[in-house]
């Protein structure tokens, strides 16, 4: 027993200083007065733990493997001139600090905390206000940002960068992250293999999300709203996007989700609530949608007939004002057990499947896609007479958007 | 005046058909709400009615209502009366007790069912129309003699404006597709008052689809309070112009 003990003692021991690092502190009252100081002086490995106060240290660049942690957040101000952290090496850690004011400029990507071409980065729990570029990953792999909450302060466009950047990674985790007014909440080119979990994005200048080439990611429970663009994603497969909420994206252009050009992806268990379109797709194909919930939105569904192999599988359309919408009469997607609150079916055999097919594509929304200005007649008597002789005699809408088996009660999602 | 009004009143209410109105809208109105499952697929439909039914009635009645008065307005015009008060006492006896009997028929309900800014507003839409269509029933009535030719008017009046007219606006779209109509639009629709009705509901009712950029542009008109004001004035000029315009020849008329 004893020869237990002391081989696990020997253990602890040999492994304590290199292992484990050392810790040094900034601080008033501390060895180091300034963050720079003590990365300078830090080992592989160290732990820097930073004593609350502001810290005007123009750009902190990171060159070695160390912990950077603040306590009760500290403040690193880039006094609108300086990006704050750039981060130089692999196993960085970066937590609990508070980042204000970034530089702003047109030419460079000036961010919070950037990570150039690096590994193994985390960056946790930060506060970013009115920074340039939030949280810029450049090249990075296999990193993790998590539970920061990022706010800009401005108004437009030129002025703003995105929150979370990323560009030509790999392997990423983001998680719990807040982002408002920024220009784009989520930024990602060229990222591929990574996960996007329980995010909150929101009123942001441009979209809430907004991808291209990045492959094979998974969003997952995350939150977007109220973006003044709503989501937009292109040029992408191997999209998994599952229980998102796509909330209050109003006005012309502005989309729950934008799907542009992306193939062999899955949406599933998201909700759609009050948006102009919920969504809209153009040139997607092998996109499987199910269980998805579309209430009130101007139009749950449009696709655009350059769409194919889109199956549209047990969702639920309720007080949607278009349920789907679509340009042109060729359709080589499916609808299948959707339920539908406008069906007006029967049941005969009781086995909860409608008997006569719904087709959720009204006349009425036909002519507004070729002439929006037509939505001056909307819910006028002339335009449900229309509807109506058009259901009973399809001429216009697409005879094969059709809802073969529509359900009798929504499905409980 | 106020003696006419009273007596218009009760002569309508004895008549009964404004009496079967209320039941009807009444009843039509409850079933709405009882059958559908959501509250606003039941606003929806009671949308309908009040964009047609309410118009329909409103105008068809009061054609009737006048000829059908013709001894008792001679009998008025006997008497030291001036005639302007006769005719406006006739309108107000009209106005009121229709948009009495809508208040009763569908504003119940309403209360009941959906008391929300749009069940409010389709309410108050609901009660404007039947005025402003008694007021058009009026002038059909008084500058055609025939009683049949009256009706026939009234009831071509009624299709213009509820069906017509939205039609004639549909071609006119698709003619005119390459340009900008968005704001002519606008325009076009104070032409018709119910039209000016069905898209301040709309609004309310249906916010998502019309944050589009066509219905941004409804939006930035009528949502506005300098919008709805000038709506408001509109519709009252609906009222106003052809009421005047029917005591003026009524004024003149030959008896």
């Amino acid at each position: 027993m004893m020869k237990n003990y002391i081989f696990i003692l020997v253990v602890f021991f040999l492994f304590d200083a290199d292992t484990f690092g050392h810790v040094l502190h900034v601080g008033k009252l501390a060895s180091y007065r300034s963050v720079s100081q003590a990365v300078h002086n830090a080992q592989t490995g160290d732990s820097i733990f930073v004593e609350p106060g502001i810290y005007l240290e123009k750009n902190i660049v990171i060159d070695k493997p160390v912990s950077l942690i603040g306590i009760n957040f500290p403040e690193l101000d880039g006094e609108h001139k300086y990006e704050i952290i750039s981060v130089r090496s692999d196993n960085v850690t970066i937590r609990g600090f508070l980042l204000k004011n970034s530089g702003i400029s047109s030419l460079i990507d000036i961010a919070g905390i950037k990570v150039y071409g690096r590994r193994n980065v985390v960056i946790a729990g930060n506060k970013l206000q009115g920074t340039f570029f939030g949280i810029y990953m450049e090249n990075a792999v296999n990193c993790r940002i998590e539970y920061n909450q990022l706010a800009a302060h401005t108004a437009n466009e030129q002025q703003s960068g995105n929150g979370i950047h990323c560009w030509k990674c790999d392997s990423l985790c983001i998680i719990g992250n807040s982002v408002t007014h920024h220009r784009d909440g989520i930024y990602f080119e060229f990222v591929t293999n990574s996960v996007i979990w329980r995010n909150e994005s929101f009123n942001n200048i441009r979209y809430g999300l907004h991808f291209m080439f990045s492959h094979n990611d998974a969003y997952i429970a995350n939150l977007f709203h109220n973006n003044s663009a709503g989501v937009s994603v292109m040029f992408t497969h191997g999209v998994k996007m599952f229980n998102n909420i796509f909330e209050d994206n109003w006005g012309d252009g502005c989309y729950g989700i934008f799907i542009k050009e992306i193939s062999d992806s899955y949406i599933s268990g998201n909700k759609f609530r009050r948006n102009t379109t919920g969504i809209y797709m153009e040139g997607a194909s092998r996109i499987h949608l199910e269980k998805n919930l579309f209430t009130n939105n101007g139009s749950a569904l449009r696709i655009q007939a350059s769409c194919m192999d889109v199956s549209t599988e047990k969702n639920n359309f309720i007080a949607n004002t278009f349920d789907v919408s679509t340009n042109g009469s060729l359709v080589m997607n499916t609808f299948e057990k959707n339920f539908w609150d406008k069906y007006e079916g029967y049941d005969l055999n009781r086995d909860g499947i409608g008997d006569v097919p719904y087709r959720p594509v009204s006349l009425y929304s036909m002519i507004i896609e070729k002439n929006p200005t037509a939505m001056v007649l909307f819910r006028s008597f002339m335009t449900s007479l229309l509807d109506k002789t058009e259901k009973v005699l399809p001429g216009i809408t697409p005879e094969g958007l059709k809802d073969e088996q529509p359900l009798m009660k929504p499905l409980s999602l | 005046m106020i003696k006419i009004i009273k007596y218009v009143i009760t002569d309508i209410l004895r008549n009964k058909i404004v009496m079967a109105y209320t039941i009807f809208l009444m009843a039509i109105s409850l079933s709405l709400f009882n059958l559908e499952d959501n509250i606003s697929k039941g606003l929806l439909s009671l949308l309908n009615i009040t964009l047609i039914i309410v118009p329909l009635v409103s105008i068809i009645f009061s054609t009737i209502y006048i000829y059908n008065s013709a001894e008792f307005i001679e009998l008025m015009v006997s008497q030291p009366l001036q005639r302007k008060k006769i005719w406006m006492s006739l309108f107000a006896g009209l106005a009121i007790s229709l948009s009495l009997s809508f208040c009763i028929g569908a504003g119940i309900p309403i209360v009941l069912y959906a008391a929300s800014s749009i069940g409010f507003i389709m309410l108050a839409m609901g009660i404007i129309l039947s005025i402003i269509f008694a007021a058009v029933a009026m002038l059909s009535a008084v500058i055609i003699r025939d009683k049949a030719k009256g009706i026939g008017i009234s009831v071509l009046l009624w299709l213009y404006f509820s069906l017509l007219f939205d039609g004639i606006v549909l071609f006119i779209l698709f003619q005119f597709e390459d340009y900008p109509l968005e704001k002519a639009m606008v325009a076009i629709t104070a032409f018709n008052p119910i039209d000016l009705g069905r898209i301040l509901i709309l609004l309310k009712m249906d916010v998502s689809a019309m944050m589009g950029y066509t219905g941004a542009i409804f939006r930035d008109f009528f949502g506005t309070q300098v919008g709805f004001i000038i709506t408001l004035v509109i519709l009252l000029l609906w009222i106003a112009t052809p009421a005047w315009m029917s005591a003026r020849i009524f004024n003149k008329k030959d008896l």
